[in-house]
């Protein structure tokens, strides 16, 4: 349909239809919940942080395309990074949404979105953010419960 | 006489606004509703040409204003049918006037261990009031649970109501579309010894209404839902129990005289009229009324009947499984709001992909979360129709639906 294409890209709906790193991780693995309360989409973010690296992560929980594709490229993502890759990359990914500077990000990492860069066309439905942004949220969440 | 739903769409303005090229197929009623021209002239105008202070200056500007606010409320009395012009209190919306009997009837007359009934189709509005208040003063709160088609299930009723003081509930489910039989529970209420208060946020603005045929004890509605503006309300009840209890804000209006140690209360609706009202709102609303009224409450109820049976007929015959419309299929219990879940795609993006056409449906858990975990959806999609909407909306709807497979792929 005309005018969704920037929106609704086959890599989106991909991750959307088969979403990676789908699951729990048993205790002590950190657990963060995030509600988006105006719609009702729910994201679970376990975290395994070894040694300052996400050792693992698994995502639960429901929403639209939007939000379970970026929850799906930011599990594939961070998997392997160290948490200042990770934090990074929660902020660069923030800012290609709009809603944080770009200018005070810490110039010695190297961040790459990568599939990631599919949600670009996100910024042009101003509603629709939120949706991206909810796995990143608990994400971070998530990081904070780890103590990292 | 069937609805000249044409004459009525001119009345619109906004219904005449194309985006992309596409008309507007404003499906969003149940979140809020479109306004007439007359509303629109009736607030322009008292902006224009009267508007002043109310209730507290001797010149004729003044007192006209007052009047028009007055006039407001005379409207409203008519319009559900209450037996007195001051037992209607103005709010800012129902959600005020769900909040206002929550606090102010409930903190006077609940106490700890006291049951409270609501049902599992409330809207947050007529749940987290009584939330607070169990938190506040520790009262419990049991729920009407739901048949599979989405209907108050009676049976347990009289059990749930044994000992409550206070059963609130829905006149029509914001989600369901299910029309609840009010008088019948009003009696089982009373039957009780509870008194009943009826949230007819959803109903108000569809049917005829008459409290006193009801036998209720309040009734909260808003103005935005029926072609009024947003930011008033109105909450009916019943004088004895309005006399009996403590305001609810405090400051100008609603006071009889301030001292040094203490205050009396204003006489009715003053009381529960704190600070200046919304006076170019009220006008408004009473505008709404009458453009209603000019129509007719039962040929707009005729007409959404009309509408429901055609939008189930359609979506049922072209989408068959695919499509599931939660709540009755029996268009007398039920109004034109119809929540559904489509070939499994997520309400978020069929409310996107229908935006393309310009088609305004609402996608979310609509203010009703505990009705959501019971159908076991996070969210729906929903599209509500109005006086203003008819079949040929139903059909773009569906051909859009369509239309979001082709990017889904299911």
């Amino acid at each position: 349909m005309p005018g969704l294409e920037d929106l609704y890209r086959e890599i989106i709906l991909d991750h959307y239809r088969s979403p990676r790193n789908r699951g729990e991780l048993p205790p002590p693995a950190a657990h963060a919940v995030g509600h988006n309360p105006l719609c009702g989409d729910e994201i679970e973010v376990y975290l395994d942080v070894q040694d300052g690296v996400v050792h693992d992560i698994k995502v639960g929980g429901q929403g639209c395309s939007i939000s379970q594709s970026s929850a799906s490229m930011m599990s594939q993502a961070v998997k392997g990074k160290t948490i200042d890759e990770v934090r990074a990359l929660v902020h660069r990914f923030k800012s290609m949404m709009s809603i944080e500077e770009l200018d005070d990000a810490d110039p010695s990492v190297e961040v790459k979105l990568g599939d990631l860069e599919a949600l670009q066309g996100v910024v042009k439905f101003p509603v629709r953010i939120k949706c991206a942004v909810l796995s990143w949220n608990t994400l971070t969440e998530a990081l904070e419960q780890a103590g990292a | 006489m069937a609805l000249d739903v044409a004459a009525i769409r001119a009345e619109f303005p906004i219904l005449a606004r194309e985006i992309d090229g596409h008309p507007l197929v404003y499906l969003d009623s149940a979140n809020t509703s479109q306004k007439p021209r007359a509303v629109i002239d009736a607030m322009v105008r008292c902006m224009e040409h009267s508007y002043a202070p109310i209730n507290r200056s001797a010149y004729r500007l003044a007192a006209e204003a007052t009047d028009a606010y007055e006039a407001a409320r005379t409207a409203a009395k008519r319009f559900v049918n209450a037996p007195k012009a001051h037992e209607l209190v103005f709010t800012k919306n129902a959600t005020e006037a769900l909040n206002l009997v929550a606090t102010s009837w409930g903190r006077a007359n609940l106490h700890r261990g006291d049951v409270v009934v609501l049902t599992q189709m409330e809207h947050h509005a007529n749940i987290v009031p009584w939330h607070m208040l169990a938190t506040e003063i520790g009262i419990e709160l049991r729920w009407v649970p739901l048949t599979p088609d989405g209907q108050l299930d009676l049976a347990s009723l009289p059990a749930l109501l044994d000992g409550a003081k206070a059963f609130s509930f829905t006149a029509m489910s914001n989600v369901l579309g299910t029309i609840t039989p009010v008088a019948e529970l009003c009696r089982a209420a009373h039957d009780a010894g509870a008194i009943a208060i009826v949230d007819g946020c959803q109903y108000v603005p569809h049917n005829v209404t008459d409290v006193q045929a009801w036998d209720a004890d309040f009734l909260a509605f808003s103005s935005h839902k029926l072609c009024g503006p947003s930011g008033i309300g109105v909450l009916w009840g019943r004088e004895a129990l309005l006399d009996a209890m403590p305001p609810f804000l405090g400051g100008g209006n609603m006071i009889a005289d301030v001292r040094l140690d203490g205050f009396t209360t204003a006489e009715l609706p003053a009381k529960f009229e704190a600070g200046t009202p919304p006076i170019i709102e009220a006008v408004g609303f009473g505008a709404a009324i009458e453009f209603l009224e000019g129509i007719g409450m039962t040929e707009i109820r005729r007409h959404e009947m009309q509408v429901a049976e055609y939008a189930l007929r359609t979506l049922t015959e072209r989408f068959g499984d695919d499509i599931t419309i939660h709540g009755p299929t029996n268009v007398e219990q039920r109004g034109a709001t119809f929540s559904f879940a489509f070939r499994g795609i997520h309400p978020h993006d069929l409310s996107q992909v229908l935006d393309q056409r310009n088609v305004c449906v609402r996608a979310g858990h609509h203010c009703a979360k505990p009705l959501m975990r019971i159908l076991g959806a996070a969210a729906t999609a929903r599209a509500s129709f109005y006086l203003y909407n008819d079949e040929s909306e139903v059909d773009v709807l569906a051909d859009t639906l369509d239309g979001a497979s082709d990017i889904f792929g299911f």
